[in-house]
């Protein structure tokens, strides 16, 4: 049984390549309740960091600017992103390598060439760094993620559908009404979904473009590590490991179950 | 008879690509008309400009006496049943039957009243809340049907509707198809390249080859009488005799009659060939018989029967006869 | 109906505007001079591209590559046993396997290489456990070396190499497994002359991931590394933020890109070669 010895053996090898991953994320949320200021040893199960987040004015700010900047960012790459998809989908483009290129350049070269460039441009047109910027250099990021995954969707969908409805007498409006938005919403919302993790979660680009009075939370995490440890670190961090993870369990969730479509409800 | 569809000097190209040189094709009213040729010979184009859903490049196509050349697909009082049924994953049967009546804002009694009688006509009512994902290839096939009949168009348009569906139950729609069609008396323009339904189905077959239309006549004339070589072949089996470059005669192979060489006392007329049984191979209701014929390079066929007295074995010496008016004269 | 052309029209001007004039300033840039003071002022020179020659500028640079390319090997070594497991295990538990392995992926950099300070630093968890065990008698040095770097690497970017190969050994043909093992194959065998080969694409494609991620990294050397372990992303970094030399900055990062974009194009090219290069939708157009 030499087969069953060999994928034992990788069976065992991924588990702890797992645990890898996992353990420093689930020791720094054991941290986060530990009574101790400075040192490793448990002394005690409290929840004072988490209470003093809740006190602490500068995270409360750096919470609000980060939603405000992900929703503004979500709402507008959404928008800008899905009319695109549907029309690159639909026709064809005589400069379409441009096109691609603005596409897929942006996602391919390395995030922090993209935080500077905007740095540049900025500070070469004079704009006062800030939310405004933020916003700005969040839109640009999520806008090429949201235009793909829309894509994707599209796609995936049959040509013959939006033909059918044509032919069933569906005006170019009502096709796009019936047929083509409610196919594609699927891909609509995981691509704001995308682009709303993305900005929440951005940290290299806002970096450059930030001013001094628009902090988000992964600039504040990072500003704090830089001071030092401390065990409101760990409270902030795990609040937001969380939060991630619930969002992606959301994604999950209302993503079309492709398995659930085969049971019968007779 | 009714005129319903005219096609007067189609053309269609695809960028460079001349797919349709030159059409003209008339379709009466209450037809089942077929359109049969190989992959990529321009049939599945020539429907869906019926449909609208192609443009011609050149020419006119009219509907009920009405040029429709320029009208979008949603304009026309046709409807259309597509290869992979194209029924819409988010509406259930109902829904999708639905869809049509609703575009064209049918009232609401009527809509039902309609939809009760097609589900009706195509056993389809204890599905009627089904999502299309939930259905076997035939429901699916028949709601696709459905969803087109319940418009009440002028034309129906079937491109290869039966195609995806395995034998049996292909046999078994076909027959249920032309019923439905005699039924209504509706006009049926029906795409597909398999030779066995175009003939069982049809009142009429359109033989296409390259975008031409090679033969149009009804079934039984296509199969006795190909006007061509690419008929003769596209359609049943058949050996061909090159007379000279312009003249070849095809005959079928149960028109194709094999004697022994050295024959005595025979009534029917002399062979024209003589050559070598090369094999015998056994499909069921006949035997195919392979000869090789004298001098040439050209194997013919010809069928025997269960009942045959004389069973032919490889290696025989035989001699190729047919009666006249089996043979026919085609274009090369 | 040709107006729905024009929907494309303002994300596309967005992209110009936001992505395409600023990397052409960044261009113009790394090609302009500067004043003691910092500022840009335009006058073409190659001089700071020629900076690149100076010796602390190519061990930073040999020592980026160096660890880039030993996190890709790492990764690999990890990742792909990892995602051969995921397609081996029952069809329910592959879509929440994968998950398990894309969450870290969501969660920020930031937080994750902050949560191997917490455990690797002087008075970290294995440090702690150690002195308590009485096994040392004084914290190791295991932050802020090269060690970490790489190990905060590995951590960060893991993700990215499973997520392609597991596409790429879902996407096989298992009748090629039935063929080979029908053919005599062991199922080692079949797995090193069938299923590791024709997923190689997708182990090239986790690879360039790797690799280019990690060149442009500046956030886990910045909170995990020494002194000493400065690589070409924080070298960039310090242009903009400390020495105001923006010049020299954009010209790093204008050959960082250009490095990116040209391993993904060899990358393409190697693909399209596999796949025959024939592509039926651009012969209609």
């Amino acid at each position: 049984m030499k087969k069953n010895w060999r994928s034992s053996a990788l069976f065992a090898y991924s588990l702890a390549i797992l645990a890898f991953l996992y353990l420093p994320l689930l020791i720094l949320t054991l941290y986060s309740f530990n009574d101790s200021r400075i040192n490793a040893v448990w002394t005690g199960f409290t929840f004072k960091w988490y209470i003093a987040l809740l006190h602490n004015q500068r995270v409360l700010e750096a919470l609000t600017n980060s939603l405000m900047i992900a929703a503004v960012s979500t709402f507008v790459s959404t928008i800008l992103g899905t009319m695109a998809a549907l029309a690159l989908n639909r026709y064809t483009y005589k400069y379409k390598a441009v096109i691609n290129g603005l596409l897929y350049l942006p996602i391919l070269i390395p995030e922090i060439v993209m935080g500077l460039s905007l740095l540049v441009l900025f500070s070469q047109t004079s704009v006062p760094l800030g939310k405004v910027t933020l916003i700005l250099a969040h839109i640009t990021f999520c806008l090429s993620f949201v235009i793909i995954t829309v894509n994707a969707r599209l796609e995936g969908m049959h040509k013959d559908l939006e033909q059918a409805a044509s032919d069933l007498y569906a005006t170019p409006w009502q096709t796009f009404r019936y047929i083509t938005f409610p196919l594609a919403l699927p891909g609509i919302v995981a691509g704001a979904l995308i682009a709303f993790t993305l900005s929440i979660d951005d940290f290299v680009i806002s970096f450059f473009v930030a001013g001094p009075n628009s902090t988000t939370l992964p600039l504040y995490v990072y500003a704090m590590v830089k001071r030092g440890i401390s065990p409101e670190i760990n409270a902030l961090s795990t609040v937001l490991m969380f939060a991630t993870i619930s969002l992606i369990i959301i994604a999950q969730v209302l993503q079309p179950q492709h398995t659930s479509s085969k049971k019968e409800k007779e | 008879m009714k005129e319903m569809v005219r096609l007067q000097g189609i053309t269609k190209k695809f960028g460079n690509n001349l797919i349709i040189p030159h059409i003209d094709l008339t379709i009466a009213d209450g037809e089942f008309i077929t359109l049969l040729g190989p992959s990529g010979c321009g049939k599945t184009t020539l429907l869906r400009m019926i449909a609208g859903l192609e443009e011609p490049t050149s020419g006119q196509i009219f509907l009920d006496n009405e040029d429709v050349t320029t009208f979008a697909p949603y304009k026309r009082d046709v409807n259309m049943v597509f290869q992979n049924y194209a029924l819409f994953p988010h509406m259930n049967v109902e829904e999708n039957i639905r869809f049509g009546l609703l575009m064209k804002k049918v009232p609401k009694e009527k809509q039902n009243e309609r939809i009760d009688q097609v589900l009706y006509l195509t056993q389809l009512e204890d599905f009627r809340a089904r999502r299309p994902q939930q259905l076997s290839g035939g429901q699916q096939q028949r709601v696709a049907i459905a969803r087109a009949l319940v418009n009440n168009p002028k034309v129906l348009l079937l491109d290869e509707p039966l195609g995806a569906l395995d034998y049996q139950l292909r046999k078994n729609l076909q027959l249920e198809l032309k019923n439905l069609q005699r039924g209504l008396g509706l006009t049926f323009v029906y795409v597909t390249h398999d030779q066995e339904e175009a003939l069982t189905m049809s009142d009429r077959i359109v033989v296409m080859n390259a975008g031409r239309i090679e033969q149009d006549s009804t079934p039984d004339n296509i199969y006795h009488n190909p006007s061509s070589r690419f008929v003769a072949q596209f359609i049943g089996e058949s050996n061909f005799f090159d007379l000279d470059k312009e003249n070849i005669l095809a005959i079928r192979p149960e028109k194709l009659n094999i004697c022994e060489e050295e024959e005595e006392n025979f009534v029917h007329p002399l062979p024209e060939y003589y050559g070598t049984v090369v094999d015998v191979v056994f499909y069921g209701t006949i035997d195919k018989v392979f000869v090789r014929l004298d001098n040439s390079n050209q194997t013919v066929v010809a069928y025997q029967y269960f009942d045959d007295v004389k069973r032919w074995c490889p290696d025989e010496r035989v001699g190729i006869w047919w009666y006249p008016q089996d043979a026919v004269g085609v274009k090369p | 109906m040709r107006k729905g052309k024009l929907l494309v029209a303002p994300a596309i001007s967005w992209l110009i505007f936001f992505f395409g004039v600023p990397m052409l300033i960044v261009i113009a840039v790394s090609f302009a001079a500067r004043t003691p003071y910092g500022q840009v002022i335009f006058n073409f020179t190659f001089a700071n591209y020629q900076r690149f020659l100076e010796p602390l500028y190519i061990r930073i640079f040999v020592d980026t590559v160096f660890t880039a390319l030993v996190t890709t090997l790492i990764t690999f070594c990890m990742g792909y046993p990892l995602a051969y497991s995921i397609s081996k295990l029952p069809h329910k538990w592959q879509q929440p396997g994968l998950i398990l392995v894309m969450i870290p992926f969501w969660i920020n950099f930031l937080i994750r290489s902050y949560a191997w300070v917490v455990i690797l630093r002087s008075q970290g968890l294995i440090n702690t456990l150690l002195l308590k065990l009485g096994w040392i008698t004084q914290p190791l040095p295991l932050l802020y070396n090269d060690y970490a770097v790489m190990l905060g690497m590995v951590y960060a970017l893991l993700p990215f190499m499973v997520l392609p190969i597991y596409v790429s050994i879902e996407q096989l043909d298992h009748r090629l497994l039935e063929a080979a093992s029908d053919l005599g194959a062991k199922p080692f065998t079949a797995f090193r002359k069938v299923t590791f080969p024709l997923t190689l694409p997708g182990v090239a494609a986790g690879s360039i991931l790797v690799f280019i991620s990690s060149l442009g990294m500046f956030v886990v050397p910045d909170v995990m590394g020494g002194a000493k372990s400065a690589l070409i992303g924080n070298l960039i970094q310090n242009q903009f933020l400390s020495a105001r030399d923006w010049p020299f900055g954009s010209s790093l990062s204008i050959v960082l890109a250009v490095l990116a974009l040209v391993l993904i194009v060899l990358y393409y090219k190697a693909i399209q070669k596999q796949e025959g290069g024939t592509n039926n939708e651009e012969k209609l157009a």
